[in-house]
């Protein structure tokens, strides 16, 4: 069986610079896929490779079985960034109806009721009219996983989307992507949040300087992990007591 | 001042300042219509025409307008190019700014965060959706400040216009005064009448930055919350009438 996303022997390069080396990964429907790793490894770009925002040096991404560049259905992809990434001059519910409306050609009415519906179930009813600058960190990106949502994509990517966030905000945005899993929806998500990662993972896919060093299922990856680069990178999320 | 004479002088003085609007009206139009190009042509990164573009803004910038309007009026007649006053005055203003308004245009483009280009890619848009729904209502938002001064300064620039014979402001003005040395009224209403002029478009300029500006990128959150705050401050010190 071919997964709705397969990675063969990705390599990415910036100039002479290595940034991904020889990745393969395949993603099945309805599979949650962690990646994890220390900052700088490559993990961004990996995402921002599969969304066909970076060009890649060697090897193929396969999304459905049309590859990128060359025919692939890029609308099966959405992605949510890091930085809020809503357009300042467009209210939420703008930000919103714009894709639907232009590349789909729906109806404002239309988009706008399906909107509605993803808005109140992220928790965001009566933020319709709001700017993004009138709206907190945690209530803008939770709109813009909605913007995502309402291209009906296939595979979800998420780019470590509670980074910027203040810790009070965190919860309420994973909440959101808890409850995208529980809907058995496919996503890649990037994410420091370890108890997150814990929690929703299928399989957990560690990086380090631009190539897979771990791939293993949750329970596995954080309690005995296989590779002493796991383990080291998993022991600077803890620290010992000072107290005497 | 004599009255009589500011009387007497009023229609010559109207009829200079409509030459000058409609001529400076005419040049600006051209240099918003250079000046979009020219951001275009840099912000995309088009080929050999970015380098053309380069050359042509440093030479427009770097040179007075009297030397350019010299040039059309005086150099181009030379090699077989011969145009009348008016349409060389055009000319002039708008060679000089095309490459303000290029410029005015590009900073306001290039303030426009990669993100959204990035984000509107990932949903799906194209690259001309991109730019009209995405980039250019920002840009256009950050542009207003330096669009109006450049306005406002081109308009200006029209006042030396009466070195190649046109009958604008300034020229009626250094005429009268030639003919019958009535320095103050001639020169106060030279003040006057450019005034009348570029007051409105300075506060027509004012009025779209806090219009434009107002869902933009331009109004941080820091300026809701303290306008917020004064508000709130001011609620407080006005007696409550009703008890």
């Amino acid at each position: 069986m071919s997964g709705l996303l397969e990675i063969k022997h990705l390599t990415k390069r910036f100039g002479d610079t290595v940034i991904l080396n020889d990745i393969n990964i395949t993603v099945n429907k309805g599979e949650v896929v962690v990646i994890l790793g220390p900052s700088g490894c490559g993990k961004s770009t990996l995402l921002r490779c599969i969304n066909a925002l970076e060009d890649i040096q060697g090897g193929e991404i396969l999304i459905d079985g049309g590859m990128i560049g060359k025919g692939a259905d890029m609308s099966k992809v959405g992605m949510v960034f890091q930085s809020y990434d809503l357009f300042p001059h467009l209210n939420v519910l703008d930000n919103i109806t714009l894709a639907p409306r232009k590349v789909h050609k729906r109806t404002r009415a239309d988009a706008e009721e399906e909107a509605r519906e993803l808005l109140k179930r992220v928790g965001l009813s009566g933020k319709e009219k709001s700017f993004p600058r009138e709206l907190s960190g945690g209530q803008k990106q939770r709109a813009a996983i909605v913007r995502a949502l309402i291209m009906h994509p296939e595979l979800l990517l998420f780019d470590e989307v509670t980074a910027a966030l203040d810790p009070e905000m965190v919860r309420e945005v994973l909440e959101v992507i808890l409850d995208l899993a529980r809907q058995e929806r496919t996503m890649m998500i990037v994410t420091h949040e370890m108890q997150f990662a814990k929690a929703i993972a299928d399989r957990v896919i560690m990086i380090d300087g631009g190539s897979i060093v771990e791939e293993n299922p949750p329970e596995r990856f954080f309690t005995e992990p296989d590779t002493q680069r796991a383990r080291q990178f998993l022991e600077t999320f803890t620290y010992e007591s000072v107290r005497k | 001042m004599d009255i009589q004479i500011l009387q007497e002088y009023l229609p010559l003085f109207g009829e200079a300042a409509l030459l000058t609007i409609v001529l400076g009206t005419a040049g600006i139009a051209i240099s918003v219509v250079i000046g979009l190009i020219c951001s275009l042509v840099q912000y995309y990164r088009i080929p050999v025409a970015r380098q053309i573009v380069r050359i042509y803004i440093e030479i427009s910038r770097n040179t007075p307008l009297l030397i350019q309007l010299f040039f059309i009026y005086y150099g181009l007649p030379k090699v077989g190019i011969k145009t009348d006053p008016a349409i060389c005055g055009i000319a002039g203003l708008a060679f000089l700014g095309g490459s303000y308004m290029a410029e005015a245009f590009r900073s306001g483009l290039d303030a426009v965060d990669k993100i959204h280009a990035e984000s509107a890619k990932s949903l799906g848009l194209t690259g001309t959706q991109t730019f009209f729904y995405v980039i250019l209502p920002q840009a256009v938002a950050t542009s207003i400040p330096p669009f109006t001064a450049n306005v406002i300064f081109l308009m200006k620039e029209t006042s030396v216009f009466s070195a190649v014979s046109l009958m604008d402001l300034m020229f009626t003005a250094k005429d009268l005064i030639g003919l019958y040395y009535n320095t103050t009224e001639s020169l106060f209403l030279l003040v006057v009448l450019y005034l009348i002029i570029l007051l409105p478009i300075s506060l027509f300029g004012t009025f779209l930055e806090h219009k434009l500006g107002n869902n933009s990128v331009r109004q941080s959150r820091k300026t809701t919350v303290k306008r917020q705050v004064s508000e709130n401050a001011r609620k407080e010190v006005v007696p409550d009438v009703g008890n």
